[in-house]
């Protein structure tokens, strides 16, 4: 059975994600000829001697007069074993909240470092969103090794400097890879020019990575997009019928399990799940199905419904980590959107209890946090929603921030202290 | 039974999940969705997913066509079967109208894809749809891998690659102000090989010109084109009778025609798992234009 990884790249600008990502696309055989022939001839207007892989990625116009990657773009490859979804993020800093995207959904993110040059703040900073969106694994590409001759010592000493980095941000689940995406050693195959490096090549690593997660082995929560009610629309047989619709964000779902309906509270039981007129015993993450209930209970959009076993308290006030990605500053006092789940509330910023500074990791006091900000934030909310840590679900744990005024996206958020938690659990393992 | 970790989804029941979960968020979030339908392939595949969406309700949006005047007949057929069998409302713009009455102008080389996206952008403004669902996939073309699944557009309908809404873990903002619209492609993460798989998994019925059959054709810019009354061979250009099939379907006088034994859709699926040019690539003449044919057209509105 053919599973799905999905990925995200990161790296400072230069240090060649593109051409990484162009590399890893033509050697898996997932560039078609007539993609790689527009990248010929572009290359060959412009003077190049071997095709610029890097123009296999960076689509709009913008990109390619200046060289860079702008916004994310999406790839999909495979081989025998798995399909990826690529989300090939830019470097440059003000293009930070394009690597939060590609990061939020990400099970593993590859993190590009130029040999000569080392950490670069973008490293740190791309190190910090792994940790802070908890992306579940990160492998260090030391890339651009055939520029200082397959030196090992010059990768080794980059190599721990980086693995330093992600420790001193909580993350210790890091591989690290020597690879040249200019010519492709170690992309796809194991090159014979770095034989002091005995790990696998970059496509190995992520053909073998464990699949993530065990979700039904979380506590059920299913959030509710809508109520299925076709009264008349679908003849007799379904007039009385009544379902609640929406995609499992964690756990398992069993006919004659008893639920909890957030934030209300309450209680019923599973008389049956439905997937497109087909009637299932069970169902678990990630599968959307439409479940029906013994009780005609109040449930409505918005409903979170949990394991009876496990249910998540409701709260009206937030503590959470926000990634800020618009334009203007976030002071105490905006008023804002929250949507969580698949409900959307009114909400206050009553403080701002600082920001990440990435050179020390450190929380550091603020007034006001700027774009690609990364800081602590106290709200307060209209209505109560069942807010779980984000250390504890990625689903249930994430909400965003979003302009009443123009709709606009102003944050990615994380229930919880889950940043402090990480640096603090640093400190302690640094001074133990 | 314990709970061991073979529970997982395969990369289709992923990727149909996922569509799923698309397609009702919008349902459940926007005053009036409607979904881009012109009995092509991609757009009858989320056609099917949205029936399975909302079952057993209806469908509880309609179906709009940009109809160019340039179709393949077998495939308004099945347009408006499916729209029938489903029992759906089919709202139709049509760039003849706007020939017609010289609000568009008929471009020198005879095509029309590039004249949709003033009846497409009126037929939203039209009917005040206020998210619109495309087909489109993030695997075909360049610029398209750039989008959002929640693609916000502009009272003029414009798409601003530069300015995009940060798009994070499967929380959809389809905030908008009045006269904004979104698109929305349920599709995104699918590739042409995906399509072809789910449509045999689910026995999804297609056009019949998606498989191997005999065709009169004649050969311009390295297509094959079919002969009707929109796409006459011009001088040099030999019509002959060759076994071919569509990988897309469009416009009928610039959308190509590839060779291929492929009766069956598992035939196809090999086919399509095997082939060395894209889609669009082997297809699509508009595509061709220049290297940011598409961003250029995406810009102004297009699908």
């Amino acid at each position: 059975m053919r599973t799905l990884l999905r990925l995200a790249t990161a790296g400072s600008v230069d240090d060649g994600k593109s051409t990484l990502v162009g590399r890893l696309l033509f050697d898996s055989k997932s560039v078609l000829a007539d993609q790689f022939d527009a990248v010929e001839r572009v290359s060959r207007d412009r003077g190049l001697a071997t095709a610029d892989l890097a123009l296999l990625t960076d689509g709009l116009r913008s990109e390619r007069e200046q060289g860079i990657t702008i916004d994310v773009a999406y790839r999909y490859f495979a081989t025998a074993e798995r399909s990826f979804i690529l989300a090939d993020c830019p470097g440059h800093v003000q293009y930070t909240r394009n690597t939060v995207t590609g990061a939020s959904t990400a099970d593993v993110v590859v993190l590009l470092v130029d040999v000569r040059h080392g950490i670069q703040e973008q490293t740190r900073r791309h190190l910090a969103v792994a940790s802070l969106l908890r992306v579940p694994h990160v492998v260090v590409v030391v890339n651009k090794i055939d520029l200082v001759d397959f030196d090992e010592a010059t990768y080794t000493r980059v190599s721990d400097e980086v693995l330093a980095s992600a420790r001193s941000l909580g993350l210790y689940d890091v591989a690290t890879i020597p690879v040249s995406a200019l010519d492709g050693d170690n992309v796809v195959d194991r090159s014979d020019r770095t034989p002091w490096y005995d790990g696998p090549s970059l496509l190995s690593y992520l053909e073998q990575l464990s699949p993530v997660g065990s979700p039904h082995s979380e506590p059920l929560r299913f959030p509710v997009q809508l109520v299925i009610r076709p009264q008349q629309a679908a003849g007799n047989a379904f007039r009385d019928y009544r379902g609640y619709a929406g995609q499992i964000t964690s756990g398992l779902v069993r006919v004659g399990d008893a639920i909890t309906v957030q934030p209300s509270g309450r209680t019923s039981t599973v008389t049956g799940i439905d997937f497109a007129g087909v009637e299932l015993e069970e169902a678990f993450a990630p599968q959307s199905v439409t479940i029906r209930l013994a009780d005609d209970i109040d449930i409505s959009r918005g409903d979170l419904v949990v394991t009876s076993r496990s249910v998540p308290p409701v709260t009206q006030d937030i503590d959470g980590t926000v990634a800020w990605l618009a334009d203007h500053t976030l002071v105490p006092g905006t008023k804002v959107l929250l949507k969580h789940g698949t409900r959307t509330v009114q909400a206050m910023v009553k403080a701002i209890g600082g920001k990440l500074d990435l050179d020390d990791a450190r929380l550091l006091p603020a007034e006001s946090l700027g774009l690609n900000d990364i800081g602590h934030v106290t709200l307060r909310l209209a209505a109560p929603i069942p807010a779980e840590e984000y250390l504890h679900s990625r689903d249930t744990g994430a909400f965003l921030l979003i302009d009443a005024q123009d709709g606009g996206t102003l944050a990615a958020g994380m229930v919880g202290d889950a940043l402090l938690d990480t640096l603090a659990e640093v400190d302690a393992v640094a001074s133990a | 039974m314990t709970l061991t970790d073979d529970r997982r989804l395969t990369q289709l029941q992923w990727l149909e999940s996922e569509a799923i979960h698309i397609i009702r968020e919008v349902a459940a979030e926007f005053e009036r969705p409607v979904l881009l339908f012109s009995g092509g392939k991609d757009s009858v595949v989320m056609l099917h997913l949205a029936t399975k969406a909302f079952w057993p309700s209806p469908v509880p949006f309609p179906v709009m066509h940009v109809d160019t005047g340039h179709n393949f007949p077998e495939v308004l057929a099945f347009r408006d079967a499916t729209v029938e069998r489903l029992n759906l409302r089919l709202e139709v713009v049509a760039v003849q109208d706007y020939i017609d009455d010289g609000r568009l102008r008929e471009r020198s080389d005879g095509t029309r894809n590039q004249l949709q996206t003033q009846p497409l952008l009126d037929g939203i403004t039209g009917h005040k749809f206020d998210a619109v669902f495309g087909g489109g996939r993030r695997d075909e073309e360049k610029a398209r891998a750039k989008e959002r699944v929640f693609s916000l557009r502009d009272e003029f309908g414009q798409w601003d690659p530069r300015n995009q809404r940060p798009e994070l873990w499967n929380l959809y903002n389809g905030r908008h102000r009045p006269g904004e619209h979104v698109r929305v492609f349920p599709l995104s993460n699918w590739t042409e090989l995906d399509i072809w798989q789910y449509i045999a998994a689910e026995n999804i019925a297609l056009p019949e010109l998606y498989y191997a059959h005999q065709r009169e054709v004649f050969e311009r810019d390295g297509m094959l084109i079919s002969v009707s009354d929109v796409s006459l061979p011009r001088d040099g250009e030999t019509v002959e009778k060759r076994q071919v099939r569509y990988r897309t379907v469009g416009d009928a006088s610039c959308t190509g025609a590839v060779e291929s034994d492929a009766v069956t859709v598992e035939d196809v699926i090999v086919e399509v798992a095997a082939t060395r040019i894209t889609e669009r690539g082997a297809t699509r003449a508009d595509d061709r234009a220049s290297e940011a044919a598409m961003e250029d057209r995406k810009k102004e509105g297009y699908f």
